[in-house]
């Protein structure tokens, strides 16, 4: 599978947060974005469509970032999704924590389309 | 204030801006500010707390903040509506996240709250700390903006 043509779940609660990593996705050439508010919306948007992939937030109402990669860990037929995570700053404490809880990936704001796509690339390959 | 902090927020506007809206402000001289009157149409401000407390805040002017936001987003912006209030927020974020990671090289632990955003002419910040506070100028060709910054002595 052409790895630009996967789907990409966007989990971001500012709207505008969202519209950026589109737009930052889409020039790295990867167009198959939908989107979520949060943690507890990503989680009926990933058990109802086929999402190849991951980026979220840290921070977000109802359930945030790390507890919906917890979340997605724990579901049997979610446990292997690639999951990046995006954060407002390089806290040691929460990298360790992420990784503990299986994250793929972080990726600190800001950050250039070059980097996402770097990442995104990164996982996929390392996955496979 | 301390003026080794200003240094870390001049940064990391610059940080944040060029990486995600692919402008290149231009900073000016720092100055004190001793009233609590923004210099924008529109601010973002965020708490910091830890170490050393104090306030951020970034009061853009129509014309630059409108540039900032249609070259994040990839679509024209022509107002100050939601999708810039949010913008502002998710910028005034971005940057103390940069801020304080260069702070935090420093020795000092940082951390900080959710931030707010404020619009309409002649609105108000109010620091934290209360003030005075050091603004730093920035020029766009499409307007200006500052960096407003009152942060307290280490504890």
């Amino acid at each position: 599978m052409d790895v630009k043509k996967i789907k990409i779940l966007v989990v971001d609660d500012f709207a505008t947060m969202r519209k950026v990593i589109r737009n930052l996705l889409k020039q790295s050439g990867f167009e198959n974005v939908v989107e979520a508010e949060d943690g507890v919306l990503a989680l009926k948007e990933l058990k109802s469509t086929k999402i190849d992939f991951v980026i979220s937030d840290w921070n977000m109402p109802n359930m945030t970032g790390i507890e919906l990669l917890r979340a997605v860990r724990a579901d049997s037929e979610l446990s292997a999704m690639p999951f990046l995570m995006v954060t407002a700053e390089s806290l040691k404490e929460n990298v360790v924590e992420a990784v503990k809880a299986g994250v793929n990936d972080y990726i600190v704001k800001p950050f250039t389309h070059e980097v996402l796509g770097e990442k995104i690339d990164k996982i996929m390959k390392s996955i496979k | 204030m301390d003026v080794k902090f200003i240094n870390p927020f001049l940064e990391g506007t610059i940080e944040v801006l060029t990486t995600m809206a692919f402008v290149k402000p231009r900073p000016g001289k720092p100055y004190l500010k001793k009233n609590n009157l923004a210099k924008g149409d529109v601010s973002g401000i965020i708490g910091i707390t830890g170490t050393i407390k104090g306030s951020l805040a970034l009061s853009f002017s129509a014309g630059s903040i409108l540039k900032i936001v249609s070259n994040m987003l990839g679509e024209e912006m022509t107002s100050i509506n939601g999708d810039i209030r949010d913008a502002v927020g998710e910028i005034t974020n971005m940057v103390s996240g940069a801020a304080r990671k260069k702070i935090e090289a420093m020795g000092y632990s940082l951390s900080a709250s959710l931030p707010t955003v404020v619009s309409g002419k002649e609105h108000s910040i109010m620091h934290v700390l209360g003030g005075p506070s050091v603004v730093i100028p920035f020029e766009m060709d499409e307007g200006a903006f500052v960096v407003d910054v009152c942060m307290g002595d280490p504890q």
